[in-house]
């Protein structure tokens, strides 16, 4: 009696209502990448004419991958590695090297994550730290380096990373980093501590809280002055960039990272599912929300981008208007923005001499509207210099970065759930060791090892990391999971499992994705990719007030060794695919028995082993 | 006679002319925004308010050469519509001495937050022409506000790991004792069953029975 009540202890863990698990999966999709990503692209290629090549991904890319994972996690239950080994013991590299990916990529994810909260915390105070320049140290004029950029750049790089000029310096640990990254997996452990029971509740507020910040944003922005010209901006159809390949390329690119397939997490999440859940409506219902939470978001961000630059476009014109003022004495506010034309006019036709040695500047809206970034030039630089113009800065700017802070944390319970579950099956840990202690080792060792993020050369390395380790490996894995399923384990058997979840077998359309049209856009985007990254030896963008023409940022090549580390950083994780396959062909071969599989409940072997019997019998 | 008294009656704003012009070495060129910093509430520029610009200056310089100056030692003049205009500063001792520009540029800086609240304007809307910006301290509290707000956040998660940690561990320890318990339950039953089988309390099962009366076809 008493063992079968330690089984019962070992039972698989499941959610407590759909509901968890489609949040769950939501949240790990849609992650800061949709806020500051998604709007950038939809910017520079041609507002509304890339939403064609976006949804063409989306429909022929996401949703069959998305779906196949969701499907075979809740078919074979259990994580990553146990689902590759279970299909063929040869493909259990593609469950290693979801994992190592997923490990490095929460390692820089977890410290822009350290970022959110830096800017979180320093934003409950008037007036903001990022709207004034510091003195310098004679206390006689503002520091030079502020003065050169700007007030917003100046905090960024200066008091928040103290960025070094270069890679190769490394500088020392920023000590405020340390402690805001020690917060950030603090925060991380204290909701896996008991795994799925945890987070699982977590979700709720996390996955939910970003549509309501977004929604009052979006009021807000609405309302602010220039609003309607930055959504113009944004949604202006330029139908002649589509003949860009680049723009392809940058779609279904998008589209893959944007549904965080291909790092393990999915698959854990699909596993604790019951048997019968219908797993083809839920894939459809993530894909779909993941991208039109990412077309939701891109409104607010450009109305409040369409603000700043009319802000910064009036400022421009109040400079001109007050030289205009100034040299001619004109009086006070008689020439306002309405009218300003009119004087500029007049002026001209009756002192053109003094007009043209005024040092007048060019105010064009548009100008203002190019201005844009994404990644962190948008949130830390761009969106924190539009608070300020904001009526009551402090709380648009809290609400701002808890936003990215729930929509970075919900992205992060996927990265590590695809981190401990495989860790369990790869029977590295002893059973002995309690959820607690393994997740406590997990949060640690990776907090040890991102400190090399706060760094004083730390943002450099993100970059790399960011480039490098979250996009190569994580094609080269979900095309290898793609034939796994597809080819491997068979489209037959594949239609009767989903037939024995969902009442249903899988449609054409399902079908002729997998088995043709997924496969080759992965490929192609993989090659395609990779060509690009190779015909050009890659720089990056160094912060260096020495350079002649700071505050832009000077281009600077990778160094050899950091080169060397890249290139360590892609192989690491899909060399695992090879060797495995490799070294279970040789162990295949070398003993004539079965292998030793671990006991799985879908490939029962006993049968095998007697037909091998039978036939020695027979000769 | 009369025409000596009717020359130093004289003397003076023909003095306050020369000594008062636009570009003098020793003078400023003040210019006031006065209907951007007010707006609805801006008030006229008239003599009473060029005299409470007077007297602000006259208090400014007082301060800072610890001398006694009075309104006329500020002698103000190339009024424009703008509003601006050029201003300079006589000794009180002698009134054809002209404070030189860097006294007067110390003086106005010392007092500048007070001439700034006398008329209602900032830094912005009364631009003393070439005089060095004062620079606003920012306020730099004793402990950053940054880490307050990690302190209380710190905490917090910590109290909520020692507690989650702690109940966990209880948890356990509860269903330790629990399996014991049950354990000992388990013990005395199958102990029961053997004493059951000793005593034969139980119904006796005929189908199983050797009887060959019973069986035979």
């Amino acid at each position: 009696m008493g063992e079968s009540k330690d089984s019962v202890a070992e039972e698989r863990p499941k959610w407590d209502n759909k509901v968890q698990y489609l949040l769950t999966c939501i949240g790990f999709a849609v992650g800061i990448g949709n806020v500051w990503r998604f709007p950038y692209l939809c910017q520079i290629y041609g507002g509304g004419a890339f939403l064609i090549p976006y949804l063409i991904a989306l429909v022929f890319e996401g949703l069959p991958l998305l779906y196949l994972e969701l499907a075979i996690g809740q078919r074979i239950r259990k994580s990553s590695i146990g689902v590759w080994t279970s299909i063929s013991p040869m493909l259990g590299g593609v469950g290693i090297a979801s994992m190592v990916v997923s490990f490095l990529v929460a390692m820089f994810y977890n410290t822009i994550i350290a970022w959110v909260l830096w800017y979180f915390f320093n934003s409950f105070q008037n007036p903001l730290p990022w709207s004034q320049c510091p003195l310098n140290e004679s206390k006689t004029a503002f520091n030079t380096e502020c003065e050169k950029s700007t007030p917003v750049n100046y905090f960024w790089y200066r008091e928040t990373l103290n960025i070094t000029p270069d890679i190769e310096s490394s500088g020392s640990l920023q000590w405020w980093m340390v402690l805001c990254l020690a917060t950030a997996w603090s925060v991380i452990y204290i909701c896996f501590i008991k795994g799925i029971e945890s987070f699982g509740k977590a979700v709720y507020v996390t996955a939910t809280f970003p549509y309501l910040v977004l929604t009052i944003f979006l009021i807000r922005g609405l309302t602010l002055p220039g609003a309607t010209d930055g959504l113009v901006y944004l949604f202006t159809p330029d139908w002649e960039i589509l003949k860009k390949p680049q723009v392809w390329l940058d779609a279904a690119t998008q589209i893959f990272f944007s549904l965080s397939v291909a790092f393990g997490g999915l698959i854990s999440f699909s596993s604790y599912n019951a048997e019968r859940n219908d797993c083809e409506r839920d894939a459809i219902v993530v894909g779909i929300t993941n991208s039109a939470t990412s077309l939701y978001a891109s409104i607010p961000i450009f109305s409040i981008l369409g603000f700043k630059a009319t802000t910064a476009f009036n400022n421009c014109r109040q400079e001109n208007i007050l030289t205009l003022t100034n040299r001619f004495d004109i009086s006070d506010q008689n020439i306002t923005l309405e009218n300003y034309d009119k004087w500029f006019n007049y002026l001209n036709l009756t002192h053109p001499g003094d007009m043209s040695t005024l040092p007048l500047k060019v105010c064009d809206l548009q100008n203002f509207l190019d201005q844009s970034a994404s990644g962190t030039g948008l949130a830390f630089i761009i969106f924190t210099e539009a608070v300020l113009e904001m009526p009551g800065s402090q709380v648009w700017a809290i609400l701002f970065f808890v936003m990215l802070f729930s929509l970075g944390l919900s992205s992060m319970f996927g990265n590590i759930e695809g981190v401990i579950t495989p860790l369990r099956e790869l029977k590295l840990v002893p059973k002995w060791v309690p959820h607690e202690v393994l997740s406590g080792v997990v949060c640690l060792l990776s907090f040890l090892i991102g400190l090399i993020f706060t760094l004083g050369s730390g943002n450099y390395w993100v970059e790399v990391f960011n480039g490098y380790v979250g996009s190569v490996p994580l094609l080269i894995v979900a095309f290898f999971e793609i034939i796994g399923v597809i080819y491997v384990h068979g489209i037959k058997k594949f239609s009767e499992d989903i037939y024995f979840m969902t009442g249903r077998k899988p449609n054409i359309y399902w079908k002729a994705c997998w088995m043709v049209i997924s496969p080759t856009m992965l490929l192609v985007v993989l090659i395609a990719y990779v060509a690009i990254q190779a015909t050009k030896y890659p720089t990056y963008p160094a912060w260096n007030p020495d350079y002649e023409l700071f505050p832009e940022t000077e281009m600077k090549p990778y160094p050899d060794w950091v080169f060397g580390i890249i290139v360590l950083l892609i192989v690491m994780p899909v060399i695992s695919i090879p060797l495995v396959g490799l070294y279970n062909l040789i162990r295949c071969r070398i003993k004539k028995s079965s292998v030793k599989a671990s006991p799985n409940p879908y490939n029962n072997e006993a049968f095998e082993i007697e037909t091998e019997e039978q036939r020695k019998q027979r000769v | 006679m009369l025409e000596k008294i009717f020359f130093f009656l004289c003397f003076p704003s023909v003095l306050a002319e020369m000594l008062c012009q636009p570009d003098a070495p020793e003078g400023f060129n003040v210019r006031l925004s006065i209907k951007t910093a007010l707006g609805e509430e801006a008030y006229e520029w008239n003599r009473n308010e060029k005299f409470f610009f007077q007297a602000a200056i006259a208090y400014a310089m007082s301060i800072h050469l610890k001398q006694e100056f009075s309104v006329s030692d500020v002698l103000v003049c190339n009024e424009t519509p703008r509003v601006s205009f050029w201003f300079v500063v006589t000794s009180p001792a002698n009134p054809l001495l002209l404070i030189d520009k860097a006294n007067v540029e110390m003086a106005v800086r010392k007092s500048r937050n007070r001439i700034n609240s006398a008329l209602l304007l900032s830094d912005t809307t009364m631009e003393f022409v070439g005089a060095l910006p004062t620079l606003a301290a920012p306020f730099i509290p004793a402990t950053p506000p940054w880490l307050i707000v990690f302190g209380v956040v710190i905490g917090l998660i910590a109290a909520g790991i020692v507690f989650l940690l702690v109940s966990t561990v209880v948890q356990k320890k509860r269903k330790k004792n629990q399996k014991t318990d049950e354990e000992d339950d388990d013990e005395e039953e199958r102990v029961k069953t053997v004493e059951n089988r000793n005593r034969s309390d139980g119904v006796y099962n005929a189908s199983f029975s050797d009887d060959e009366p019973n069986t035979q076809m």
